[in-house]
This record gives structure tokens, C-alpha cells and sequence, in this order.
């Protein structure tokens, strides 16, 4: 890859779960949909919101709500999927709405503060400050990291 | 790499793979001149490879060899030493190849020390057997080389006099310089090779097109008289045989598995100081290449422990009366969709106290626990997690790889694998596992308002559990149960299992899907069965992978997402105290279920004469012994008095003879309120046999003779003696019963509810003839074939149960054709839609008893016509 003027600047999908704003990295993000016909699986864990038929491709859908500790979405709200991939396979990270894509200068990114709630400083590699508000910036890596890889062994 | 060296390497490999094998076998019969020229062929080969492509180190190495197994060829006996040093050459081959592999040339060194001692056995047995040499005619003319040769070469001089040898005899040495021409020849160019990888993205293509297909076929099932429906048809057809061609081309026979065993076993009989013979048989027998993968290394151990733990040495072998050769035996075979595979050793067996001790100090088992165990089920410790028992750890086993990894690989690929040991005599593994992993066939059942699959071959059968009839669910405490077939079968609610809210209240009804894993049976309570469907395994997301009771998911021809049960996974929830008690009793009955493709209980028994005669246990309601002095003579015929009604006894023939004292044994059969009892002899068995009737029979009452355990047997046809029973019950005596069978046409296109039927109907005095599609159907009846009844499914692909009912009854003009319709959908709507296309009666699909109540229905209305 050849290295530009704005080689310090990183894109960022933007999405809103329970009313804060977050960016996932534009590279790691595949695409945006609307979950349809979602299968629920018994006995997984409470973040895996059930699995799907993509086009073809079988999709692991991960409850952002729930992943990031916070409440339910209210009923009859239609939530949005961003898809990602890791290591072969495909996910959708359900999310409350998806938003504009921001062109963001690396440094100035800020570290998780240290009172940052743990489940979010979990998946959390930094905060932006925007005008008026916070862009959180979720690593996509963590955030498939859900801690069952012990169990599966 | 170059083109050129990568096939000879691939190639050269296989060569050595086979080498192995036939040198194993030389050492043992060295008098086998055809494996001696197989071998002399091989090295012969790679000789001459070597040259061409420039690795002058293999090529040296192969020449020594190649003059040595040139030696034996000419007759000179092989010894063990000279075996040892040429199996030594060759796998310096093998790292000398690995070597090309990776780095695309020769490693440094020289193999001075090997080709020494080839040499030096040459020399040794060319002098212990000098031949007279032979009398060169002409003279020699000294000849010089410009270079030094290179090893193997032959001088100018050498090459002469064998020029002037040679028997002047064109034929004999074109013969032996092409020993592969001939009628093979043409055979062999007619295969190419192709890597794995192109395999592989084959079958995932031809799986998804697999699903697109069904997904069309949904599609169009959905709009009538689509004029996609043909050439979907057609695509259909070739999709299916593209599957199964592609199938094929991922099928390899076992044997490349076992390949390295000969030689595995050959060089622990040397370390170990044990003689071992091993047998192989069914190496011809193929499977999916990826399965093949899978167990290679599991067989490998399981023979390495044989060898290693399972066989004793010679003395002790001799002090316990046994041959001092230790026999170590493989065997695989195909049985029904699966592929089995066992390893038996007449070793020592498993020491079963050194088992308990060890399951004991590992905290597998209480010690009061342990005591209780039956023998078989301490053996089963062996395949837990860590479990070693070798005492002194050996270069061959003990390694930290144990029977727990044997069983995750098998398990991995839904496979069982089961351990049976007899003290001193001997220990077997029986290895099942799957044909393909890829594709299977899967009932897709319903619980809780979700859709699962469970693979169809693990299904043994389905049962309708209704609180107010014969099959019904039954609590000891908590446990559910079923009676069946005077077996207790553990039954597991799908919607408990997989903790999904059941919104309805547990109820008695639903049907059964009875499993069997290994030699476990059990039920699994489903809300509701559909269809069967021809699913793509896809694996379980990597965050879902430690659901044990899902072996992974697959998308259905509607498009949605399913999960697929593991029969393994949900057996293991059940738990193991189940698996021990079941075990011990139906493993002899799976013997015997295997041998067959569906089998059905018979009842055994004599009347009236020496010959065995039987009927399908299904149709008996039960056995009874009456007291002979409570047979009453009543009007002629013989009556007993049963839960206060008075029962007719029917005998099959006058040959029968109804028992003046002593109890009287009796088949009762009960339709409804209506009892009857055949007078018998003796009961003298119940069977699981293929009803398989060989020799129709126009005896009345008779359906037909099968051959059961080796003997012919008469099967009697039940639905004779009911009615007779019944007419001279309650009408005059002269009046003839109805003998003749009756032809039926029975329509499905799913292969698994027609094997179901079939026999059930058979059983019911049917002749049936099955087809698996409404046009077919129709073709039959086109060409004027008469049937009595036709049973047909509703949902069916192109044309299903109410269309084809349509064409009957309109086109057909067939309006007094009785039809019966089989749904799993049975709504107010349907049974409505089903009234005005002219369904006689509309069962649910696994109403075996509904069924038969329905057809006698309107047999009793045509006779009575």
C-alpha cells in the first residue's frame, strides 16, 4: 500500500446503539443490512442474536445491546446489521441505526478514559471528540471475542 | 516449483506408499516373483525419473537398490537384513523427497553408508550363490569414456558384453524393458490428476447450487402451472447427478489409509520383539476423501496400540496356549449409508482392573460407583479425556495421544466408535462412520415454533404418542418414557433440551423420533415433523461450536437458516447411565437390524404343521396362554371368554388343533372393540428380519413365504383371518372370506415414508407398488393398471396430493377410485380442499394405525359394493 498526505487519517462507518455513537474502521466493515428472517439458537450465549441466510452465506448475528451491557430495544424498533468478517466468517453486529461515514485524523484519538464502563472499555480502542458529541471507535476483533473460544476447545 | 519435478515427486511418493506395502509382503513370501517384479518395477522407476530430471543423489541411492532387488529377482533368496536395509533406502528416498518438496532440490550429504551396505549384501549374496558365468562370444574391444561415470552408470564395456549377452530374442526383451504395456495401458492414460483444492471448490459450488435448486423448487411449488416447472425439472436431474458425480470423485478407497500400516507393523514387530501378522480386509471399500483424513491417524494409533499393548510376545503367548504370532486384524465394509471399520487384536485384552483403579484415582468414578459397573461399561473410560493405562512409556505409544483423541476425531466427523474386550482372548473396535459428510438427508421437525433438522440416519423410526392409544408417554418421577415394543425407550423433549420456552403446556401427544446412536436408543419428543429435505452441512459458527447437541446448520430450500441436531450430542445430554442399560441388550438386535436395509419384528411361531410361520408383531395386540378347559364349543366354533366379551378363536386350517387340556397359547388381535384369536401351537420366537416375501402365496391367509433365520416361513396375512372371523361371527358360515390381495398404488416422494410404509401396508395384506412422484403415478394409471386403493401424500414437488387427486377424478375419469391422502398439514383448510378433489379419508402421515383403520374402511365399503 502506498503511503498518501492522509496517511493518518482512518474512516469510519458511524452507527448509534441505545443513543451513543459509535465508528467501526471502513476496512473491516463488508456491508449494511436489514436483518430478515433471523433464526434464534438455543442454548447460545445471550449475545448471539440468532444466525440468518445472506445471500447465500450463513451470518452470525451479534446483539450489540446486549454485548455492550446496555438495555433492550424497544419494541417494534427495526434494528440495522452491520456486516464484518473474521477469519472466514461472516457476522452482523445488530445496531439501533446506522449513520454517515467520517474521515477521522488518528491522533486525534483518545484513549478509553479509566472510569469507562468495562464492558464497553472492552470492546472500546478509543474515543473521538466530535462537535457536540463522542464517537466511540469499536475493535471488531473484541468484539467477536465473546469468549466461548475456551469452551468450543 | 517446476511442473516436471512436482509430478514426480507426487508421483514418486505414491510409487514408495506402495513399495512399503509390497516389501512388507516380499520379506514374507519372498518366493512371490510377482510382488518382486512390482517392486524392481517401482525403483526401476524412480531411477530412471532421476536421471531425466538431474537429482544424481536419488539417483545413485535408487541404483544400489535396484541392484540388489535386481539380485532377488533373479532368484537369489531375500533375507531379513537385506529387507531392513532396503526399507532404510527408502525412506531415505522419502526425506530426500521431502527435501525436493520444499526446497525444490537435493539436500547436502551423501548416502555413502546406505549404498555401502546395499553393496555389500549384493556382494555377500552374489558369492554364497556364484552362478557360473556365462561364455562371452567375440572379442572385447577396450573402449574409453571422456568422464568420470557417474554412480549407476555402466562403462562402454560393460555395456557391450550385455549387448552381446543378449539372447537373440526381439520379443522377449521389448517385453520386459515395457512391462506395463499392454491391455492396462490404455486404462491408465485415461485418468488424470487434479488437486485437491479444485475438488474441494467443486463440491462447495455443487452444494450451493444443490441449494439454489431447492430454493427454486420451493419457489415454484409455490405458483401453479409455472412454466419453469419443466426445465426446473430438468435442472433438478442434472443437479443431482452433477452432485453424485462430483460425490464420486471425493471417494477414495480405504486402503490409501491403511497403506503405511504393513510397514508400520513390520518395524514394531522388530522393536518389540513380537511376530505380528497383519490382515487387511475391504481395502477396496471407498469413502469421502475428507472422512478418510479424518481417521487416518485414529487407525494408525488404534493399530500402534494393538501392536504395542494388545499383543503379547511370544512366550507369553506360548504360555497361554496361543500361536506365538500375534494377529492383528482390519476390516471395513459398507453398511447401510455407513462405513464400518474394525481393529481386532487376539492380544491380552483390556485390563479391566487397572482401568477402574485408574478411572477411580482420576475422580471419573466413586469407588461404590465403580463396583457397580458391568465390565463393558469400564472399558468405555478408555476414551475419556487423558486416560493412559501403559505402564512403561515406549517409543511407540504413550506419547500423550490417547483413545480420547481417537474418539474426538471420530466424533468430529459423526462417527461412534465402540470397544468390546475379553480378558485374554482379545480386543475389537468397531469404528461407524458416515459415507459423506457434505450432503445428508434430514427429517426437519418442529419444537417450540422452530424448525430443526436431525440427520435421517440416525433415525430408526417415528412414533405418534397420543395419551388414549397404545403408544403413549409414561413417567417413572420426572423421566419420561415409551413403551415400545416391550422395551422401555427414554424419550427427551426437544423443547426441554434446547431450553426454548414452550408455549404450549407439556402435553402426551407428539411424535417420537426415535434415535439410535451406536447401541443407544432413545426418543426425542418433537411438536411436529414436516418433510425431509437433502441439507448441506455447514459448519457451526466458531462462537457456536461448543453447542454439543447442534453439529452445525444449513440453509433450507425456503431460505431460512436451520440448526442441525447431533444425535452424539444429544445422547451425550441424555446421559451415560441410559447408553449402558440399553446397550446390552439391543447390540445384538443392531447386529441383525444392519444386515438388512429395514427390518420389521416378526412373531415366530408353529400351527398346525412343522413349518415356521410368522406375522408382523406390529399387527398383535398380545399373546395370551388360556386355560384349555375355558374353551367353549359354542355353535360350532370355539370360543374363550376375554375381558368379558366372548373372543372367537380362528384356526388357520383344519390342521390346527385346538387344545383339550393344558393352557392354550393364542394370538390376539383386536380391531376396535372387536378381539379375535388365532389358535397356535408354540410361539417360538420374536425376530427383527427384512420381510422380504420371495414366494407369493394363493393359499388364503396367506401372504407369501420369506426366508426368516435361514428358513422358509409362511407370513400370515392378519387382514384374512379378521374379517373372517367377524363374518362368521356374525353372519351364515358358508359365506367365502375375502382371500384375494389387494393392488396398491402409494405415492411419495420422499424414499424414506415409502421404506416406512411399504412395509407396514405389506404387512396389511397390500400389494403395493410404490412411486415416488404424482406423475408416475399418473403414467401407471394411464397405462391401465388396476389398482384397488391409492394412498398418496399431499406435499409433494410439481404436482402434489390435491392436484394429482384433480387429474384422477376429472381427466381420469377414475371417480370411484378410492384415494386416501397422507399429510403432515392436517388443517380444517386441507381436510375441506381435500373433500372437494375427492380424497376418501385423510390421515397424518405417521398414523400407522390410522391408516390401517382407514384402508380397512374402505376395503369393508368395496366389499360391501
Amino acid at each position: 500500500m502506498t503511503e498518501t498526505a492522509d496517511e493518518h487519517l482512518s474512516e469510519y462507518v458511524t452507527a448509534t446503539i441505545g443513543g451513543q455513537l459509535f465508528g467501526l474502521p471502513i476496512l473491516s466493515v463488508q456491508d449494511v443490512f436489514m436483518p430478515e428472517r433471523l433464526t434464534r439458537v438455543p442454548l447460545s450465549p445471550p449475545e448471539i442474536a440468532g444466525v440468518l441466510n445472506l445471500r447465500g452465506r450463513i451470518v452470525t448475528l451479534i446483539d450489540m445491546r446486549r454485548r455492550l451491557g446496555l438495555q433492550g430495544r424497544e419494541q417494534g424498533a427495526m434494528p440495522m446489521a452491520i456486516g464484518v468478517e473474521s477469519r472466514g466468517e461472516s457476522y452482523g453486529l445488530l445496531i439501533d441505526g446506522v449513520g454517515e461515514v467520517l474521515k477521522l485524523d488518528d491522533r486525534a484519538r483518545e484513549t478509553n478514559p479509566i472510569n469507562l464502563d468495562p464492558r464497553l472499555a472492552r470492546v472500546c480502542a478509543g474515543i473521538h471528540r466530535l462537535d457536540g458529541q463522542l464517537l466511540v471507535v469499536l475493535d471488531v476483533e473484541r468484539i467477536l471475542d465473546i469468549g466461548v473460544s475456551a469452551a468450543a476447545a | 516449483m517446476d511442473d516436471l519435478l512436482r509430478e514426480f515427486v507426487t508421483e514418486t511418493n505414491e510409487s514408495l506408499d506402495v513399495v512399503d506395502v509390497e516389501l512388507v509382503r516380499f520379506e514374507q513370501d519372498p518366493n512371490n516373483k510377482k510382488i518382486l517384479d512390482n517392486i524392481f518395477r517401482l525403483v526401476h522407476t524412480i531411477k530412471g525419473t532421476c536421471g531425466f530430471l538431474s537429482l544424481p543423489r536419488l539417483e545413485a541411492l535408487a541404483h544400489a537398490a535396484e541392484t540388489l532387488m535386481g539380485k532377488f529377482r533373479d532368484g537369489m533368496p531375500a533375507t531379513g537384513e537385506a529387507v531392513t536395509v532396503i526399507l532404510a533406502t527408502i525412506d531415505r528416498i522419502k526425506m530426500i523427497l521431502e527435501t525436493i518438496d520444499r526446497e525444490q532440490r537435493e539436500p547436502d550429504g551423501g548416502d555413502a553408508d546406505l549404498i555401502a551396505d546395499l553393496e555389500r549384501i549384493v556382494k555377500q549374496i552374489s558369492e554364497s550363490h556364484a552362478s557360473p558365468t556365462e561364455k562371452t562370444v567375440g572379442t572385447l574391444v577396450p573402449q574409453v569414456l571422456e568422464r568420470a561415470l557417474h554412480p549407476g552408470e555402466n562403462t562402454l564395456d560393460e555395456l557391450e558384453r550385455a549387448f552381446r549377452e543378449t539372447p537373440v530374442d526381439p520379443v522377449k526383451p521389448a517385453a520386459s524393458s515395457l512391462p506395463e504395456s499392454g491391455p492396462e495401458d490404455g486404462k491408465a492414460n485415461q485418468s488424470i490428476r487434479v488437486t485437491v483444492d479444485t475438488l474441494e471448490r467443486l463440491m462447495t459450488m455443487v452444494s450451493e447450487l444443490v441449494l439454489t435448486r431447492n430454493q427454486l423448487l420451493e419457489i415454484v411449488r409455490r405458483h401453479e402451472d409455472s412454466e419453469f416447472k419443466g426445465p426446473l425439472q430438468r435442472l433438478s436431474n442434472v443437479t443431482a447427478e452433477l452432485q453424485e458425480g462430483v460425490m464420486k470423485t471425493r471417494m477414495q478407497p480405504i486402503g490409501n489409509a491403511w497403506q503405511k500400516l504393513p510397514r508400520i507393523v513390520r518395524d514394531l514387530s522388530t522393536e518389540l520383539g513380537k511376530q505380528i501378522d497383519l490382515e487387511m480386509q475391504g481395502a477396496e471399500t471407498e469413502l469421502d476423501r475428507q472422512v478418510l483424513d479424518l481417521i487416518k491417524d485414529p487407525l494408525t494409533h488404534m493399530v500402534r496400540n494393538s501392536a504395542d499393548h494388545g499383543l503379547e510376545t511370544p512366550a507369553e503367548r506360548r504360555a497361554a496356549g496361543k500361536p506365538a504370532r500375534g494377529r492383528i486384524r482390519l476390516s471395513a465394509f459398507h453398511e447401510g449409508g455407513q462405513i464400518i471399520i474394525e481393529i481386532a487384536d487376539d492380544g491380552r485384552g483390556l485390563n479391566t482392573g487397572r482401568i477402574k483403579a485408574k478411572a477411580i484415582a482420576q475422580g471419573l468414578v466413586s469407588e461404590a460407583e465403580a463396583e457397580k459397573l458391568s465390565e463393558a461399561q469400564i472399558h468405555k473410560f478408555i476414551f475419556m479425556p487423558g486416560f493412559s493405562t501403559a505402564q512403561k512409556i515406549t517409543s511407540v505409544s504413550g506419547r500423550g495421544v490417547g483413545m480420547d483423541v481417537v474418539r474426538n476425531n471420530i466424533d468430529q466427523i459423526g462417527g461412534t466408535v465402540d470397544v468390546k474386550s475379553v480378558a485374554g482372548v482379545g480386543l475389537s473396535f468397531t469404528i461407524k462412520i458416515p459415507l459423506t459428510l457434505a450432503i445428508v438427508a434430514a427429517l426437519i421437525v418442529d419444537a417450540g415454533g422452530d424448525r430443526f433438522a436431525i440427520p435421517q440416519l440416525s433415525v430408526v423410526e417415528l412414533v405418534r404418542a397420543r395419551s388414549n392409544s397404545e403408544h403413549r408417554i409414561e413417567r417413572i418421577k420426572d423421566t419420561t418414557v415409551l413403551r415400545l415394543r416391550d422395551k422401555l425407550l427414554p424419550l427427551i423433549r426437544l423443547t426441554n433440551l434446547l431450553e426454548l420456552d414452550d408455549a404450549k403446556k407439556e402435553t402426551d401427544d407428539g411424535f417420537i423420533v426415535v434415535i439410535q446412536v451406536g447401541t443407544q436408543h432413545f426418543g426425542v419428543v418433537v411438536d411436529g415433523v414436516f418433510h425431509t429435505e437433502e441439507i448441506v452441512v455447514k459448519p457451526m459458527s466458531s462462537k457456536l461450536r461448543h453447542i454439543s447437541v447442534f453439529s452445525g446448520n444449513t440453509i433450507l430450500g425456503d431460505g431460512s437458516v436451520i440448526m442441525i441436531i447431533d444425535p452424539n450430542g444429544v445422547a451425550r445430554e441424555i446421559g451415560s447411565t441410559v447408553s449402558s442399560q440399553m446397550a446390552a441388550e439391543s447390540e445384538a438386535e443392531i447386529k441383525r437390524e444392519s444386515a438388512g436395509d429395514k427390518t420389521t419384528s416378526l412373531l415366530v411361531f408353529r400351527a398346525g404343521s412343522t413349518q415356521p410361520k410368522a406375522v408382523p408383531l406390529a399387527l398383535i395386540t398380545r399373546l395370551e396362554e388360556v386355560d384349555a378347559k375355558k374353551i367353549e364349543l359354542s355353535n360350532g366354533r370355539h370360543m374363550v371368554q376375554y375381558r368379558e366379551h366372548l373372543m372367537p378363536l380362528v384356526r388357520m386350517s383344519d390342521d390346527v388343533r385346538v387344545k383339550g387340556e393344558g393352557s392354550q397359547p393364542l394370538l390376539v388381535f383386536s380391531d376396535g372393540s372387536r378381539s379375535m384369536a388365532l389358535v397356535v401351537d408354540e410361539i417360538v420366537d420374536i425376530i427383527e428380519e427384512r420381510l422380504d416375501i420371495q414366494v407369493a402365496s394363493d393359499n388364503p391367509g396367506v401372504l407369501g413365504s420369506a426366508i426368516i433365520k435361514g428358513q422358509a416361513t409362511e407370513i400370515i396375512d392378519v387382514g384374512h383371518f379378521l374379517p373372517t372371523a367377524f363374518e362368521d361371527w356374525f353372519r351364515r358360515k358358508d359365506q367365502p372370506g375375502s382371500a384375494k390381495p389387494r393392488n396398491m398404488l402409494l405415492v411419495d416422494d420422499s424414499a424414506f415414508f415409502l421404506n416406512m410404509l411399504t412395509p407396514v401396508l405389506q404387512a396389511a395384506g397390500y400389494v403395493v407398488t410404490a412411486v415416488s412422484s404424482a406423475h408416475e403415478a399418473l403414467a401407471l394409471l394411464r397405462n391401465g393398471l388396476k389398482f384397488d386403493i391409492v394412498v398418496t401424500d399431499i406435499d409433494m414437488p410439481e404436482m402434489d396430493g390435491f392436484q394429482f387427486a384433480e387429474v384422477v377424478r376429472n381427466d381420469l375419469a377414475m371417480t370411484d377410485l378410492p384415494i386416501i391422502a397422507l399429510s403432515s398439514m392436517v388443517s380444517p383448510e386441507a381436510l375441506e380442499r381435500g373433500r372437494q378433489v375427492g380424497f376418501h379419508d385423510y390421515v397424518a402421515k405417521f398414523d400407522r394405525q390410522g391408516l390401517i383403520a382407514a384402508l380397512k374402511e374402505q376395503a369393508d365399503v368395496g366389499q360391501a359394493a
